[in-house]
């Protein structure tokens, strides 16, 4: 049973009217998607772009989300792939277990997690998501479903993870859950009037669990690059007073809002978004230096305001991220900065990150040592000039940018970013026959 | 008697729309009995409820068809239910049933005729000691459609009996409610166009018929589909046979 609708990615650009089914593995081997155009599994569709989507088939992954074993001495966790962090939180925080990475959002599957290769604000200490996965089961174009680990199928292993749901349905995920103690994050906020600040406090603070910075992407001239620095560790009971101490695991329930409509397009221009970033400095640079928050609002502090999405209107906006090796990465960031602030282009909040090493064994991985920044522009002519811009100063400098997040880079970009990676990915595509198979529009558009 | 003294049998066990009311019956500490054909697939299900809310899951092995088979069933049981969920439905094809003598009679038997006659039974069993029977019917049996009349015309006997249950054991302190979904996300409605709206989530859903069970309630339906089967119920017939709906 098929049925078409309209999807997009969480950026809401592209949209497209797709035929979608419900991933049952039971059914696989009956489907038959058209020749060249082939299928792709999606799951709560929060990848920004054209990843997830597949106008012939897209297949619907978001409910086999079933929990099969949990040990609860190693914290090894076996579940459908479709599960997500938003259930793993809330079924394991209060038995003291925290996903291992988790990205900005809470409310992703294991195997998107896993198809982009996620990162989080701890990257710089123990890697991405794949790095914390044990083992899983790949549905293969051959119709036969193989265990995947760092022990068999290594190849599909690695070109899986990372590889944008190219190499075949993840079905079932083993993954290591994290120990913690509370469910509360001390957090500790540092200011930085400048770039190299920024940089001079990320690798003093190497050490720290969770680092993240908000910077001020429009602020011009001495206080280019001026951000905060948010750090974060696990509290420790003893951290804890009261109530919290008494029941550390209990957080407060968070009321969500909801993005009511589209936001008008001309809501968003230079000078409110000045105003804006202007504002979040100043008032975050106002709080004590340290703070106790829960998790919830530490990690997914947006998870807050449903479909935020929408305050970029109805036309949409893209998503920036881009990598770029520590070396080039000072001077790859202040032209970056300069770019966009002299376009008056930019978004509420950008993100600036420090990379731990990249995994050189998965080809399409997109972390690299070095620093990475994440930005949004509603889409207009302008920001697209100014995207391709940026794509040209990324390249420049050894730089790459994150799949999960494009819907608009060429295939000279990608190629120039993964220049190891892509020829890997592309022949392993060809050995197991899954390029004819497993096609989004994503990898229709860069020839993956 | 608290939850855990009230186990729930979950008849259907397979479909979206119980799979819900297992987690939010499993969320108040109700030990469950999962009932469906090939109970064997019902494995992740018993792992995925066990875990989430620590609580006794079971699987169990029922064809509603064998009508033969229903008081054995209720007698190998591990514990005699204190709730009954009756998730049982096919949905058929009505372009390919309407007309068809065999098609149609496994439409009506498996929506009507076997629940009907194991829940007379289960009654019987439980009216001494009391509990609930939750029957999941259908809008689709409040009036008729060139859609899905096949479907919709057992759905509506089946509603009719339940109606007639709940009246019969009306002094007693057994509990019988009649659910009506809309639309509902699950798996089974993944691949159909759902009118937006309208179309409710299983998770969501599932936590307010449990606790229209928990209040007595005799019928439950979704505000909104209540408001629209009114209208559509109240059509006179000679404009409603018109209309696309």
């Amino acid at each position: 049973m098929s049925t078409l609708q309209p999807l997009s990615g969480w950026a809401r650009w592209p949209r497209r009217t797709c035929n979608t089914a419900p991933l049952d593995p039971g059914r696989l081997a009956d489907l038959s998607p058209q020749a060249g155009q082939g299928m792709i599994a999606r799951g709560h569709g929060r990848s920004y772009g054209d990843i997830a989507m597949n106008p012939d088939l897209t297949l619907m992954g978001a409910l086999r989300n079933r929990i099969l074993s949990f040990d609860a001495a190693s914290g090894e966790l076996v579940a459908e792939a479709g599960l997500s962090i938003a259930e793993i939180l809330q079924v394991f925080v209060p038995r003291g277990w925290f996903p291992a990475v988790t990205p900005g959002t809470k409310f992703v599957t294991m195997a998107g997690l896993i198809a982009v290769d996620a990162h989080g604000k701890n990257h710089h200490k123990v890697g991405s998501f794949g790095d914390h996965v044990l083992w899983f089961d790949l549905y293969c174009a051959d119709g036969q479903t193989r265990r995947c680990s760092r022990e068999q199928n290594i190849d599909l292993f690695n070109a899986t993870i990372g590889g944008n749901g190219l190499t075949g349905h993840i079905l079932t995920v083993c993954t290591q859950l994290l120990q913690i103690h509370s469910g509360w994050i001390t957090q500790k906020t540092l200011q930085a009037s400048d770039l190299d600040q920024a940089i001079e406090i990320f690798e003093a603070h190497h050490d720290a669990t969770y680092s993240v910075a908000w910077i001020d992407c429009l602020a011009k001239g001495a206080a280019r690059g001026r951000s905060l620095v948010f750090l974060g560790e696990h509290a420790t009971p003893d951290a804890l007073e009261g109530a919290k101490a008494e029941r550390p695991f209990d957080i407060p329930a968070r009321r969500n809002l909801r993005m009511p409509m589209d936001a008008p397009s001309w809501a968003l221009n230079s000078y409110t978004l000045r105003a804006f970033n202007r504002l979040y400095y100043r008032v975050n640079s106002g709080k004590p230096e340290t703070q106790l928050v829960d998790y919830d609002t530490y990690f997914y502090p947006l998870d807050a305001i449903l479909e935020w999405n929408r305050m970029y209107g109805k036309g949409g906006f893209a998503q920036y991220q881009c990598a770029f090796p520590l070396s080039s990465s000072r001077e790859a960031l202040l032209k970056l900065l300069g770019a966009i602030s002299d376009a008056g282009l930019g978004s509420f909040l950008a993100v600036l990150k420090r990379f731990g090493p990249g995994s050189p064994e998965r080809p399409l991985s997109f972390p690299m040592e070095g620093y990475t920044l994440a930005l949004d522009f509603q889409l207009s002519p302008e920001a697209l000039t100014l995207m391709t811009e940026m794509d040209e100063i990324t390249c420049q400098h050894g730089g790459r940018l994150y799949m999960a997040k494009d819907s608009r880079m060429s295939q000279a970009t990608l190629e120039a970013g993964y220049a190891d990676g892509v020829p890997i990915f592309r022949s392993l595509r060809d050995a197991t026959g899954s390029r004819p198979l497993f096609q989004s529009l994503l990898s229709q558009r860069l020839n993956l | 008697m608290t939850p855990a003294d009230r186990p729930a049998l979950i008849l259907g066990a397979r479909s979206g729309i119980a799979r819900g009311i297992a987690a939010a019956l499993a969320k108040r500490g109700h030990p469950l009995m999962l009932a469906a054909r090939r109970a064997g697939e019902l494995d992740s299900d018993v792992s995925d409820l066990s875990i989430r809310y620590n609580c006794a899951v079971t699987a169990h092995e029922f064809d509603v068809l064998d009508l033969d088979g229903h008081a054995g069933f209720l007698d190998g049981l591990p514990a005699t239910p204190s709730i009954i969920i009756c998730a049982i439905g096919v949905l058929g094809d009505q372009n390919r049933d309407a007309g068809d003598a065999q098609a149609t009679k496994l439409i009506v038997d498996s929506n009507y005729l076997a629940p009907c006659l194991f829940l007379e039974q289960a009654a019987t069993r439980m009216a001494e000691p009391g509990g609930s029977i939750v029957a999941i019917g259908s809008v689709a049996g409040d009036r008729g459609r060139a859609k899905n009349y096949v479907y919709g015309s057992a759905k509506a006997g089946f509603a009719t009996y339940m109606s007639g249950l709940r009246q019969k054991y009306a002094d007693s302190d057994l509990h019988v409610m009649t659910v009506k979904p809309g639309f509902v996300r699950t798996a089974m409605t993944e691949g159909m166009d759902l009118p937006g709206p309208l179309t409710s989530d299983a998770e969501p859903f599932a936590e307010r018929v449990v606790s229209a069970m928990e209040k007595g309630r005799q019928v439950y339906s979704d505000l909104r589909w209540r408001a629209l089967m009114a209208v559509i119920t109240h059509l006179p017939e000679r404009i409603f046979m018109k209309t696309k709906f």
